[in-house]
């Protein structure tokens, strides 16, 4: 049994034990790490999620048990002082003595502290730690304390740099970045690209302060300003040093290795240092004559060393090391890959809207036939893709310029996932090529995106793959001929229409034992609540009364929740038929409650700014003259909207009217998927907008000819002709099937429209399915709808005569009071709720 | 409008200092919401029967300062306990306040105490 000591747990130290443990050779090795931090190592890289949450657990790479259970000794707060090559025995700082076979230096790096005059003053932080962190927090809770507004600067505009900008404006302090060079992010951006972000940055509210070199922090004991020349001095009341980082070789130079000129322990590519046994990785090594400060190659070295350690002496670091980035600013989009700045001589081609602060170029070579590099501001989308592009050397359009130009209507100017050659290394951090994450799907191993993730740990690192993944799978999975599941919400595992078949089968009664029986173990939310209440509505036709906790809040109130809290009321005026009584009750009620009038689109009539309180005083009302609820708070059967036809036109074919009275009740009260309306037009002129509508009916010689699956709303489209000169009773039976059929299979909240353009096999499929009854089930949706029909209850009536569902309308449990918080402002000859700000 | 905000802090258990009795716990619809007034504010009081826990929290939603929260649905957002707004489906944590689907301010919470069959609410004064 051979002794590997680790010295340092930090994200590279943990990605040695975890590649270590994986092999099944590690069992001849026993593992002892040692950290000099007090917790077990974290995520560095997400850091920043720290200054939201406070929860350093969730930031662990592993708990400390899983060390234990892979058989690693891990020892925190314990510094490593001094390795004795001779006796090959470490000590640490508690001047304890361990033996060795091999050392692994992962000691990292420590955040760069130029010596400024001054610099050692109260108020001046550094950003690496967690400790760090909180010193930095409890100083800006401090500072806060004292009630003026306190400014904060961060030195170095730098990936990091504006990184910490952003998390202490989101503290509330004002902050401005200092930076001595005359642009942002100098590494990776050029000068444009730099000011798109300024620009962008300053939107913020970040300050941002450039060419600036300081030459002393002011004040006492705590820092008062920083001094750039004689004349400028700006005052600050903190500081956030982000310079650059220094390699931690102390360790290594008590032994004599290798070090670089300017710090690094110095490996070769199969990361060993100057003495075999010792190897050094992640950030502290210097290899290529560089120190690589991202933790992807940090990860790849650590591979490395697990490799030539357990025997694999071919195993090396490549000469040219990927060091594309992506800025994690919540809200700002900045990208750069392979030889951004141009330094070797490509082509470079730019796109630039200021107007939509979007700064983009790319380099090519100078034959136009290779991406060689990029830079994105303001819109990173394309970004893992041009990455790829770039890394794989695939081929790029005759016109490079198509890779940034914003896409025209349908063009898709990149190249589809699936084009990705199988070695093409979609996650950098974890080393997953586009081949394994397709290979766990073929195998079966994986069956969706979070199976991937678990299988192959790509998206766990830095997560800037993470869109491509889900792509990836998709494809894959679609390409397998496996249906991607469409599942309604983290609540249930299945789709809309799973959960139909289940409570149909089950006939079951109620959310929870939907939710116990076949949820994932949570409580539902505003996403599968109101889904359950519609299914239960459609398969048990019941109202919306029924369990009126899980039905959204226009179902919960049978009313139209508008702007300010407030509700209209739309009674039921089939296919647009009114007499005159009605007409003028109608008005007389809007009259007594003050309730603003208009005519909706579908031709009722809308009584707009009725409180909770007023609303069943309102329906007991309209019930006493005739009326019932017109359901245009549900999702179901708004109105089917007629022209006169036969009964008065002079060119009508038909009775549009009576046949939409009729179609209207028919279908009244039904839940479905979303709303549909109906139309009926008594000649092909078409007066009624029939179709514009979910159903269509327009009177022909011999007939109806019906129209199915139009919208009007965000994507009009026409209803297509279904079936062509049918009698009335022809239409009912269609109707039936068709609605019923598009209410077992849709998904939630998708049109009529929507849903028939997706369905395999487009209209042809349906008019088997629904004329020609291949599947069938003809009968059953008849006899389904029939059942609906039969079961019509008007569920104001049902409210307004049932005291405890009244009690449900009062805006206060504990007061007979209204919200005093509602204010309306006069409009013309009515009212209004006050503009929102 | 933002001062409506001024009446609303979270109160955490520790600084109660009034319990105020709100209503009968039968008024409440399990696993959902009513509204409470006390003084001049507005409490949204829910009833997450599954959890066997009562939550509050100011009415008012601070994305377009209406008062409206206690008819929105409740649910969890992974294990986060949570209320939707019935205006624009902004969702908050019933346990912190937090706006969870974007970055609004957080809302206030305040404790809620079952004795017998009333339903109290704690506040600071
Ligand atoms: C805020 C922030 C954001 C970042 N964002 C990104 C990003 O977006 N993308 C990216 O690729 N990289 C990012 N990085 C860089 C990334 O975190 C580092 O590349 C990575 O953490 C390096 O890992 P490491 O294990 O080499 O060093 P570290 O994570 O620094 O770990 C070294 C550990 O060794 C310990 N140690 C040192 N000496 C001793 C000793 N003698 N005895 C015992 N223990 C010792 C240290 O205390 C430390 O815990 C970011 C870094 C920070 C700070
Ligand atoms: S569609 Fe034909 S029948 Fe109907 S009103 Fe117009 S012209 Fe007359
Ligand atoms: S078009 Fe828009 S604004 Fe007008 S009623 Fe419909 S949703 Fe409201
Ligand atoms: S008012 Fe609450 S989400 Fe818009």
């Amino acid at each position: 049994m051979k002794t590997i000591i680790v010295v340092g747990n930090g994200m590279v130290g943990y990605k040695f034990c975890e590649k270590f443990v994986a092999n099944d050779a590690s069992k001849d090795f026993k593992i002892i790490v040692f950290g000099e931090e007090p917790r077990p190592a974290y995520d560095r890289v997400h850091l920043s999620e720290y200054f939201e949450n406070k929860d350093a657990k969730a930031l662990e790479m592993a708990p400390s048990s899983w060390y234990e259970e892979n058989g690693i000794k891990l020892i925190t707060e314990a510094r490593v002082t001094d390795i004795s090559r001779n006796t090959k025995t470490i000590t640490t700082a508690n001047d304890d003595k361990y033996a060795y076979d091999y050392i692994v230096l992962a000691t990292g790096s420590s955040a760069f502290v130029p010596p400024i005059k001054g610099i050692e003053k109260e108020g001046v932080f550094v950003y690496r730690t967690i400790e760090d962190l909180d010193a930095t927090m409890n100083y800006v809770a401090k500072l806060k304390s004292e009630g003026t507004q306190k400014r904060a600067a961060i030195l170095g505009g730098g990936l990091l740099g504006l990184e910490a900008a952003k998390a202490l404006i989101d503290m509330g302090l004002e902050t401005a970045v200092v930076e001595f060079a005359p642009r942002l992010m100098p590494r990776q951006l050029n000068g444009d690209a730099s000011k798109s972000l300024q620009t962008k940055l300053e939107a913020l509210g970040i300050e941002i302060l450039l060419s600036k070199a300081t030459q002393q922090l002011t004040g006492n004991d705590a820092i008062t300003g920083m001094q750039f020349s004689e004349e400028e001095t700006v005052p600050f009341d903190m500081l956030l040093v982000s310079a650059g980082i220094r390699p931690r070789d102390e360790l290594a130079k008590t032994c004599n290795l290798e070090i670089g000129t300017r710090g690094g322990i110095l490996v070769s590519n199969d990361m060993r240092t100057s003495d075999p046994n010792i190897f050094a990785i992640g950030e502290c090594a210097l290899l290529n004559s560089m120190i690589y400060g991202l933790v992807a190659p940090g990860y790849d070295m650590a591979e490395v060393a697990v490799a030539q350690i357990l025997g694999n002496s071919e195993a090396s670091m490549p000469t040219e090391i990927d060091m594309s980035t992506k800025l994690k600013l919540s809200g700002i989009d900045v990208a750069s890959f392979g030889d951004a700045l141009n330094e070797n001589g490509g082509v470079e081609i730019v796109y630039e809207n200021g107007y939509e602060g979007i700064y983009k170029s790319i380099i090519v070579d100078k034959e136009g036939k290779s991406l060689l590099g990029g830079i994105m501001v303001g819109d990173a989308s394309d970004y893992s893709m041009l990455h790829q592009i770039f890394l794989n050397g695939m081929k790029i359009p005759e016109d490079p310029a198509q890779l940034i130009l914003p896409a025209t209507d349908g063009a898709a100017s990149l190249g589809d996932v699936m084009d990705l050659p199988g070695e093409a290394q979609v996650c950098s951090c974890e080393s997953v090529t586009k081949g394994q994450i397709c290979g766990v799907i073929e195998s079966g191993e994986a069956k969706d995106l979070a199976d991937v993730v678990s299988c192959t740990k790509a998206g766990t690192g830095c997560g800037g793959c993470k869109p491509m993944v889900a792509d990836l799978t998709t494809a894959t999975l679609k390409s397998l001929g496996i249906e991607v599941k469409d599942t309604v919400c983290e609540h249930f595992d299945f789709n809309r229409q799973d959960l139909y078949k289940i409570i149909e089968v089950k006939g079951y009664t109620t959310f929870n034992e939907v939710l116990d029986n076949h949820g994932n173990g949570g409580h539902g939310c505003e996403l599968c609540k109101p889904l359950v209440a519609s299914l239960m509505a459609t398969i048990h036709a019941d109202t919306a009364n029924k369990e009126y906790a899980i039905q959204d809040s226009n179902d919960r109130f049978l009313a139209n929740i508008q702007r300010n809290g407030t509700y209209s009321v739309v009674p039921r005026v089939p296919g647009g038929e009114i007499t005159p009584d009605k007409l003028i009750a109608l008005g007389e009620i809007a009259k007594k409650y003050d309730l603003y009038t208009k005519i909706t689109g579908g031709v009722r009539i809308d009584l707009f700014g009725a409180t909770l309180n007023q609303l069943p005083l309102i329906w007991k009302e309209l019930i006493a003259h005739g009326f019932e609820s017109g359901h245009a708070y549900g999702k179901s059967l708004r109105t089917v909207k007629t022209c006169v036809g036969s009964t008065w036109c002079r060119y009508g074919m038909d009775e549009s009217v009576s046949f939409g009275i009729e179609l209207e009740n028919r279908y009244r009260g039904i839940r479905a998927p979303h709303k549909i309306k109906g139309g009926v037009s008594g000649c092909i002129r078409e007066c009624a907008e029939a179709r514009g509508k979910d159903f269509g009916l327009i009177a022909v010689e011999g007939g109806w000819n019906l129209y199915v699956g139009g919208n009007g709303g965000a994507n009009p489209r026409h209803a297509e002709l279904f079936a062509e000169q049918i009698d009335n009773k022809t239409v009912i039976k269609y109707l039936d099937r068709y609605l019923m059929f598009y209410m077992r299979t849709a998904k939630p909240l998708q049109r009529t429209a929507a849903w028939q353009e997706r369905l395999e096999g487009g209209l042809e499929y349906l008019k088997e399915v629904i004329i020609e009854d291949k599947l069938g089930i003809a009968e059953d949706l008849e006899a389904e709808m029939q059942t609906l029909v039969n079961k019509f209850e008007c569920e104001w009536t049902q409210a307004v005569n049932d005291p405890e569902v009244m009690k449900r309308f009062n805006h206060f449990v504990n007061s007979e009071e209204e919200d005093d918080n509602i204010v309306f402002v006069p409009l013309r000859e009515q009212k209004m709720p006050e503009p929102w700000v | 409008m933002e001062e409506i905000l001024e009446h609303y802090t979270t109160t955490k258990l520790e600084d109660v200092q009034v319990w105020f009795k709100a209503a009968s716990v039968k008024d409440f619809p399990k696993d959902g919401g009513a509204c409470v007034k006390y003084k001049e504010k507005q409490i949204a009081v829910f009833n997450f029967a599954r959890l066997n826990k009562w939550y509050a929290c100011q009415n008012v939603c601070p994305h377009k300062m209406e008062m409206v929260l206690s008819r929105g649905m409740i649910g969890d957002d992974k294990g986060m306990p949570k209320v939707a707004c019935p205006l624009h489906k902004k969702t908050f944590s019933l346990e912190n306040g937090e706006n969870l689907n974007g970055d609004l301010e957080a809302i206030a919470t305040y404790p809620v105490k079952i004795e017998g069959e009333n339903v109290y609410i704690g506040f600071l004064e």
